[in-house]
């Protein structure tokens, strides 16, 4: 815990700019002032076994109540809610490859098109799929011969980053860490500013048209209150979506890692689970059967506050303004 | 909140007292953050349910607060499901309370414009006034001097959505008021699976429970997209594939099934006969079948007649072919020494020419009643133990199927060799003592013109395998609605009573001891026919069912051919059938030719729909595709319409039964809103009000409904019958009212009555066995006190067969069932599927009958000769061994054999109903490609409850069609763009996705190009568009009367559809460039 818990003890306006100059920071919720609290919890969401249906998408709406995302066929391949945003707290994405997964063979063995045909496909624009990953159809008529193919499914959520942006820049205290070590935006607080979206490296915040607030993923805070699990880990029908304490995600995943690579689906990798990374990695971390960017993901997500130490010394200028009137609670208190 | 509180919970101030001096964490949470808490913790009480939408099954826990129902999600404690849902599950909260509802009951008087909104029961009356009116007029006592007793006035469609209880209830009123035309999305989903396993095996449902796919060494799905129609089943296929199981996908798409699986083979749609044959000829070339295994448990050493020839002999045809009538008389499919003494699917031949003969008119679908029992044969088999006897049955199939070799499975198929090869090994690398691999397949198999011999052809291999009654083996069904097992096992279906006892023929039985002798085999369990039959009527008659009034045996309507839901449409359309019920189905949408469904509807007297909302087939009349071309016009259609609003399940209890035959409870978490009522209550209602109106009447025809036992108790305001009323008289009781314990115990003097006597035991003890949900943690994996089973609560069907013929078990990796020499009985992890006490060397005296004419090594006990049926000498009335025809509309030639098509298939020639040429006739190239139609995750079927349901209806907004990127360039459509699709049916517009999960496939030399179409959409709804099965036409499996709607053909083109007028003229265009006429595609 040595280089982790500094900023319980390091003084006032010095922690922001501490706590980056150390190595990773494991326990943000003893940071964030939580004396006795719960383990840190996180998702770790394995794509390998994600059947893109959808059921996270879903039970999420239905236990956040969040408004639908209007109703729009986008051609991207079956995903239609697009990407995370206020309405989407969870998203799948699918990804079209005409690449090999593992030992899988898919059978797709292209076939010749009449030359004709296929020049005059050739001369009209090439349309994209929409997609992240390479390979529109019109570019590859008649030209991949013995095609391997695969599709990619993967569930996306808000990080919960150890090092949050969001965080940092949100001047209310909407956003706060709780005690599970997750990030919330509360409701009750934000006030729309929207200062934290574009600093989510990940892009994940978005604000509601027609309530003018910002929303994202709050890992069902009120469920973890409870002792119940989030409502799209517990609805995933093929556990793609785990749901547990850190730690032991990270072990589960690397056992994980270390099966699929055996099964030779070398392109198996973990994305946010270390705590090294840009963003003191993440609380959601995934497991991708490609690059990153393939599913729409930063390749070296970094926290956008990191050259940011200024706001701390508001803080710090708050904090003298109040002093006096924290002796006098004090001693109030003592009086009690 | 006071001052001090208020001035603690600032966040600043907290900052700075507290530890979160960064005021990024504990200081600044919020009085709401830190109030905050679960409503599921703080509901006032949880109810145990079940979702609504597929078959899984998933079990659902529904939190009330308030008497309002504020979430809803799986409950942990299902050993199915394991508490989690897909997406329609996990909907369920915003299907059942958001604003996609109905409240109140709505009118349309004849010719009206609009709907009104009328009161409950003033709609209730008037329904019951034209019931009894439109029966009244239709009466039929005879047809051709046989005794009919029914209405051919009346219809209703729909029950796999509802529970078993409200099955029950609308078989029992509607065959009592001497309806026959009763019918239920089995028909159109898996009608063919009860004809396809029931024949060989003896049950017509999944042979297996999804749990155990998890044991599985290789699981072979084909004819399912599993991933996708039922996401939380394929938990177990996952399962299987981390213990090490290899997965393998063969379908015409690569879907989501396919992304997860380790080898995809695309295969032409509508060929899989011809690929899983291939594999049968592989097995029997090679020798790899499981010796022992077929040797004991199958009928491979049964001699087969003299007479019998094959499609050898005869270039696609069997013996029997009678081609005027389109019909195989079965006489020379059988055992040398035994007869079927009542052939399934019999047709009259007399009644074919009192009536005409026209090539609609066909078997009543007998071959159904083989879900709950074997053939009815006589006498004792001829066997050659060596299985070398040229006429054995082992000889015959290795020279039926010796010409399905890799080579055509490359023509005919278009898969490649080496990928064939790759299938093969898998499946047979994977079976035997020590492995077993499992089949599984939904209606990519059922909804062919020859669906009932896909199944056939699978369930040959699993035998000749050793896969079937064995731990992750089998072949699992995969049904798509919540209890549509159980609308068939309690049909509300034409040809079937409840338990697969057939509904009777007018020209075949007139009385009862000649209806069972006619059906019934002396050996096997199902030689307690009468008992069964005796006890049903009993339910239904009570005590005015006497013995010497045959137990009022004449009070059941009697069949005059086939009245499946397809002749209904065609009696609507004639003008025969006048009132029409639809119970939760839209066949406006779902049901092939969606057109002539609407026109028929436009032609009736009177239309009751009861849903949840305004459904395509409730408001066709104002808002439908014909209004739109002008077909109809408001004004002009005649046809009165009732909307009743549905409750929803969690709104009533019952209970729904599961895909395998897992018969589970839910219990009722609120009452229905506003005039939406369960269809318990309607037809309890309905009943009484008829009963009451007619009360008195010394009319012959009212007897059976006055005479009917209808005295269900009924509780709360709105008077709802009591389920578990409904479910204690399915199960049966004795002469003292005694709750029966399973259908041994069923009696043939009267003594004991049972609404169902394969549920026998549901409700044993008194006690809801369906409720019971001991969590799936407190017990082994088959978890046999989570819900009931039929039969007798057994999870894996024949599991005999997963012990040597000794008793022994094959290995000790696939133990199940096996014989416990010192307890003298058959013990293991599952109930024994056999008698408990039988040893294994029993052997039969000379003159035993029932189930003692059985030996200690007959498995499938429900069968005649106790055997599994690698060739099937009656009840698969187009062939006694799966054999390759194309699908009605084909591009591409039948590679195998001088036979295009089916030749005993069932067609519908009308003007709205029009064939398409296939491969070779001229015209063929006007729709030269190949659609077939599928489910998506996020949608369910006809779309009334998903597309009104924002949360999935945002999720695939549109309908669309997959296309290859080969097929866009050739036909210029673009990604994105629109696109319409034509046949001589109908033509559509939807938008086009590219991609390479559509591959061409190459066929006989040609390339053949596949368009994909969901069928959810229609017209109505948040999320509209056209309904794939404006395309498809109807065109019938014999057997199983299903529509072929998973292999057509098509043509499509860039851009979207005409409007008005100019649409059917476009359809009427491209009929004239094919030359087509009321004769195309009806050859033999
Ligand atoms: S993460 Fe789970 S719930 Fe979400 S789409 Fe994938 S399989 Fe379905
Ligand atoms: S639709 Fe089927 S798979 Fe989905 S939650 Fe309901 S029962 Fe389970």
């Amino acid at each position: 815990m040595d280089d982790t818990d500094e900023l319980g003890t390091g003084g006032l306006g010095t922690g922001g700019a501490r706590r980056r100059s150390h190595g990773p920071l494991e326990d943000p919720a003893t940071a964030g002032g939580y004396g006795d609290h719960p383990r840190r919890v996180g998702f770790f969401t394995d794509t390998s076994v994600c059947i893109g249906c959808k059921a996270c998408e879903v039970a999420c709406k239905e236990w956040n109540a969040i408004p639908d995302d209007g109703l729009a066929f986008t051609g991207m391949s079956y995903d239609n809610t697009v990407g995370l945003g206020a309405n989407t707290w969870r998203h799948v994405a699918f990804v079209e490859q005409p690449r090999r997964l593992g030992r899988q063979q898919a059978g797709l063995v292209t076939m010749d098109v009449p030359a004709e045909t296929a020049a005059q496909a050739r001369a009209r624009e090439p349309r994209s799929l929409g997609m992240p990953a390479p390979g529109p159809p019109d570019g590859q008529v008649g030209t991949a011969r013995d095609m391997d193919f695969r599709w990619l499914m993967a569930s996306d959520v808000c990080k919960h980053c150890t090092e949050a942006a969001c965080l940092d820049v949100c001047p209310t205290g909407s956003l706060f860490r709780t005690e599970f070590g997750t990030v919330v935006v509360q409701e009750d607080i934000c006030n729309g500013c929207g200062y934290c979206v574009p600093a989510c490296p990940y892009g994940v915040l978005g604000k509601r048209e027609n309530d003018g607030r910002i929303w994202k993923c709050t890992l069902c805070y009120d469920r973890l209150g409870v002792g119940q699990e989030p409502a799209c880990a517990k609805s995933c029908p093929t556990d793609s979506i785990q749901f547990g304490e850190l730690d032991e995600l990270r072990e589960r995943a690397s056992r994980r890692l270390g099966q699929l690579r055996e099964a030779g689906v070398g392109s198996a990798r973990l994305y946010g689970h270390d705590p090294r990374d840009g963003v003191g990695g993440t609380g959601a971390f995934f497991l991708l059967l490609d690059e990153p960017e393939v599913y729409g993901l930063p390749p070296d997500p970094v926290v956008t506050t990191r050259d940011l130490p200024s706001m701390w010394r508001h803080v710090a200028v708050a904090a003298t303004a109040l002093l006096a009137g924290v002796a006098a609670v004090a001693a109030w208190k003592e009086r009690v | 909140m006071d001052l001090w509180e208020r001035l603690g919970s600032w966040p600043v101030l907290r900052q700075l007292t507290g530890e979160d001096r960064t005021g990024r964490a504990a200081a600044v949470k919020s009085a709401r953050s830190a109030s905050l808490t679960a409503r599921t913790a703080t509901a006032d009480r949880v109810v145990k349910s079940v979702c609504p939408y597929c078959a899984v099954g998933c079990a659902q826990n529904v939190y009330v607060d308030d008497e309002k129902v504020v979430q809803i999600e799986g409950d942990p404690d299902s050993p199915v499901s394991r508490g989690r849902l897909c997406p329609k599950g996990a909907a369920s909260l915003q299907l059942t309370t958001g604003s996609g509802r109905v409240h109140t009951v709505l009118h349309r008087p004849p010719y009206a414009r609009e709907w009104r909104e009328i009161d409950l029961d003033t709609a209730m009356d008037m329904v019951a006034d034209r019931v009894i009116a439109t029966r009244r007029r239709t009466w039929e006592w005879e047809s051709d001097g046989r005794r009919t007793a029914r209405t051919m006035g009346i219809a209703a469609l729909g029950g796999a959505t509802l529970d078993n209880e409200e099955n029950y209830l609308i078989k029992k009123l509607l065959t009592a008021l001497g309806v026959v035309q009763i019918e239920n999305q089995a028909r159109v989903c898996h009608s063919s699976t009860v004809v396809g396993l029931g024949t060989s095996f003896g049950r017509g449902g999944a042979t297996t429970f999804m749990q155990d796919l998890q044991h599985s060494d290789c699981v072979i799905i084909e004819g399912s997209n599993f991933a996708e129609a039922h996401p939380v089943g394929f938990q177990w296929v996952m399962e299987a594939k981390a213990r090490g199981a290899v997965v393998i996908h063969v379908d015409p798409r690569f879907t989501r099934t396919s992304a997860l699986a380790d080898l995809h083979v695309p295969i032409r749609a509508g060929t899989d006969v011809a690929f899983l044959g291939a594999i049968i000829n592989h097995v029997l070339a090679n020798e790899l079948y499981f010796r022992e295994y077929v040797a004991h448990y199958t009928n491979a050493a049964t001699i087969v007649g003299e007479d019998y020839r094959d499609t050898e002999d005869l270039d696609g045809l069997f013996s029997g072919f009678n081609p005027e009538t389109r019909h195989y008389d079965v006489e020379t499919w059988q055992y040398e020494g035994m007869s079927v003494v009542a052939a399934a699917g019999e047709r009259d031949e007399e009644y074919d020419r009192r009536t005409g003969g026209g090539s609609s008119v066909r078997s009543a679908g007998r071959s159904e009643m083989h879900g709950g029992a074997g053939m009815p044969m006589r006498g004792t088999p001829l066997r050659d133990e060596t299985m070398r006897h040229p006429r054995c049955v082992l000889q015959i199939l290795k020279r039926h199927y010796a010409r399905y070799t890799p080579e055509m499975v490359e023509r005919v198929c278009g898969i490649p060799r080496d990928l064939f090869a790759e299938v093969c090994r898998h499946l047979t690398e994977n079976s035997g003592p020590e492995r077993t691999a499992s089949f599984v397949y939904a209606v990519g198999w059922t909804q062919h013109s020859d669906g009932s011999q896909f199944i056939r052809a699978a369930s040959i291999l699993q035998l000749l395998l050793g896969n079937i009654g064995r731990p992750g083996g089998g072949i699992q069904a995969l049904r798509g609605h919540a209890s549509i097992q159980g609308s068939s096992d309690i049909p509300t279906l034409f040809n079937l009573l409840p338990g697969y006892i057939p509904m009777p023929h007018a020209h075949q039985h007139e009385t009862l001891d000649e209806f069972v002798q006619a059906d019934s085999p002396q050996k096997g369990y199902w030689a307690q026919m009468r008992a069964y039959t005796v006890s049903l009527l009993k339910a239904w008659w009570g005590p005015s069912a006497r013995p010497d009034n045959d137990f009022r045996f004449d009070y059941l309507p009697r069949l005059t051919g086939s009245h499946s839901t397809y002749d209904t449409v065609m009696a609507q359309l004639d003008g025969t059938c006048k009132g029409y019920l639809l119970l939760g189905e839209n066949p406006a949408v779902g049901s092939a030719n969606a057109k002539m469904q609407r026109l028929a509807m436009a032609n009736l007297d009177w239309l009751v729909v009861r849903d949840f909302r305004l459904i395509e087939s409730a408001t066709w009349w104002k808002d439908g595709p014909e209004t739109e071309t002008g077909e109809l016009r408001t004004e002009d259609v005649a046809t009165e319409v009732f909307f009743f609003p549905a409750a929803a399940h969690t709104e009533k209890d019952g209970s729904f039964t599961n895909t395998n035959r897992l018969v589970q409870w839910h219990h009722q978490a609120v009452g229905p809103p506003g005039d939406a009522r369960s269809d318990l209550w309607f037809m309890y209602h309905l009943g009484r009000i008829i009963r009451e109106k007619l009360a008195g009447s010394a009319d012959p025809m009212d007897a059976p409904i006055l005479d009917l036992t209808w005295d269900y108790p009924t509780e709360g305001r709105i008077a709802e019958p009591v389920a578990e009323a409904v479910l204690a008289e399915i199960n049966g009781w004795n002469a003292d009212g005694e709750p029966l314990s399973g259908y041994t115990e069923l009696k043939d003097d009267g003594s004991t009555s049972c609404g169902c006597w394969i549920y026998c035991g549901v409700y044993a003890d008194g006690v809801n066995q369906a409720a019971r949900r001991r969590s799936a943690e407190e017990q082994d994996w088959i978890a046999a006190e989570w819900a009931w089973a039929w039969p007798a609560n057994r999870r894996l069907l024949y599991n005999r067969a997963s012990a040597r013929p000794d008793g022994r078990p094959w290995s000790e990796r696939k133990r199940l069932v096996w014989w416990d020499e010192d307890a003298g009985k058959w013990t293991g992890h599952d109930v024994p599927d056999f008698e408990p006490g039988k040893r294994p060397d029993y052997r039969p005296p000379e003159d035993a009958i029932g189930v003692e004419a059985l030996a200690g090594t007959d498995p499938f006990i429900m069968q005649a000769d106790g055997k599994g049926w690698l060739f099937a000498p009656a009840g698969v009335i187009d062939g006694p061994l799966p054999t390759h025809y194309e699908p009605q509309d084909s591009p591409v030639p039948n590679a195998l054999y001088g036979r295009q098509r089916n030749p005993a298939r069932m067609v519908y020639p009308h003007e709205h109903n029009r064939y398409h040429p296939s491969a070779g006739e001229p015209g063929a190239s006007v729709y030269p490609y190949v659609v077939t139609t599928y489910r998506l995750t996020e949608q369910f079927t006809a779309g009334g409850m998903s597309r009104n349901t924002p949360y999935l209806a945002e999720l695939q907004p549109e309908m669309f069609c997959e296309v290859s990127p080969e097929l866009a360039a050739e036909r210029g459509l673009e990604h994105g763009g629109w696109a319409t699709i034509i046949t001589a049916r109908n033509a559509i517009e939807a938008r086009v996705l590219v991609t390479q999960r559509m591959a061409p496939l190459r066929a006989d030399g040609r390339v053949v190009h596949m368009i994909g179409l969901p069928f959810h959409w229609g017209p109505n709804g948040l999320s509209a568009g056209d309904a794939a099965n404006e395309l498809s036409s109807i065109i019938l499996d014999p057997n199983s009367h299903i529509q072929e709607v998973k292999a057509l053909s098509a043509d499509i083109r860039p851009g979207r559809r005409p409007r008005g007028p100019a649409l059917p003229e476009l359809v009427r265009a491209y009929r004239r460039r094919a030359g087509i006429t009321e004769r195309t595609g009806t050859e033999v």
